[in-house]
């Protein structure tokens, strides 16, 4: 798919396409919507693998569970304080759906649905809609105050009220480009270096020694590559809690 | 003697995660590197740019004004932009400090 006619397609693995053959041409379940399931399904195993046997020293599976519960809850604590304990599962259930992912879209022949903008503007919009309703929930009114900080002069509200607003929209486009960006530059990287392994190493002779070159940059960029996916599910995580933080504590 | 000592610091370090003392700051940063800052700066000056001129071309293609909404809505997305970066490095608030 990569090398049609020796030039490089990089972009068409993003492409979607039904699968499950009729029931998905039917509903148009394409392979995004299937490695959703999956990461749905592998989180719901995990957790289940850790709570049901709840070992007093764990297993791999119970530990792995468990240091991502403690990641998530300490985040959680640390950046929204001791009231942001309610909102946990939310940032739980964000993180663990972006970073399944990011690392099932590592894997060969998968597909990373966090390389779609929609699917990740969705994650923001969801995000963002429930701060919201949170802010406005715990502070009524007051919530409309965080436009217009205190003390600023009266006349200047004009400028000030659109430009905090605009700001505060931003949070969702910010929000779900830095990972949409990330998860496709990255994916188009490892796929551009690839295509060059396999357009060098038919050059004859010399062909194999060469193709070494973009084959050991591959390698080292499906490394990096594992670092991204686990940073932007991270970066993604905290974000939701800085902006809960906001909402929680409105200023 | 040293297990007694290092039992407080345990204990100090478990009422602190459960809340009962006053914490710290400054656990779970985000990336902190110069290319953290640098692209987070960035997507935030875009985003609220595109923000700005996506709103200024909605109102005007609503209103029939175009281009004089579309442009205001420019310079203000542009400032929003700056005050997201300046956001960036001087928060509201932070955590735990109230």
């Amino acid at each position: 798919m990569a090398v049609e006619g020796k030039t490089i397609d990089a972009l068409s693995q993003f492409e979607l396409s039904p699968v499950l053959g009729i029931f998905g041409d039917a509903v148009s379940f394409s392979q995004s919507n299937l490695f959703m399931v999956i990461a749905v399904a592998l989180t719901w195993y995990l957790m289940k693998a850790t709570a049901d046997r709840g070992a007093l020293v764990p297993g791999r599976l119970q530990a792995l569970g468990e240091s991502a519960y403690g990641f998530i809850a300490g985040m959680v604590r640390d950046q929204v304080g001791d009231e942001g304990k309610k909102y946990f599962p939310f940032v739980f259930s964000i993180f663990m759906f972006v970073l399944f992912g990011n690392l099932l879209g590592m894997l060969p022949y998968a597909f990373t649905y966090t390389s779609h903008i929609v699917v990740t503007l969705t994650l923001a919009v969801v995000v963002w809609v429930a701060v919201t309703v949170i802010a406005i929930q715990r502070h009524g009114m007051h919530f409309f105050s965080y436009f217009f900080p205190e003390g600023a002069p009266v006349w200047l509200a004009p400028i000030i009220i659109p430009v905090e607003v605009i700001s505060y929209l931003s949070r969702m486009v910010s929000l779900s480009v830095r990972l949409f960006a990330n998860m496709v530059a990255g994916h188009v990287m490892l796929k551009v270096f690839a295509t060059f392994v396999v357009l060098l190493g038919g050059l004859g002779a010399v062909g194999p020694f060469v193709a070494a070159m973009p084959l050991a940059v591959n390698v080292a960029l499906v490394g990096f590559e594992f670092l991204v996916a686990f940073l932007q599910a991270y970066v993604f995580a905290i974000l939701t809690s800085i902006y809960l933080h906001d909402a929680v504590h409105l200023h | 003697m040293d297990e007694r000592d290092g039992f407080e610091d345990r204990l100090r370090q478990a009422r602190a995660r459960e809340g009962l003392d006053r914490r710290p700051d400054g656990h779970g940063q985000l990336p902190q590197g110069p290319w953290g800052i640098g692209l987070r700066a960035g997507v935030e000056v875009v985003s609220a740019l595109v923000v700005g001129i996506g709103l200024g071309f909605l109102l005007d293609r609503w209103l029939g004004t175009w281009p004089w909404l579309f442009l205001v809505f420019f310079v203000l997305g542009s400032v929003a932009g700056v005050l997201n970066v300046y956001r960036l490095f001087n928060p509201r608030s932070r955590p735990g400090v109230k």
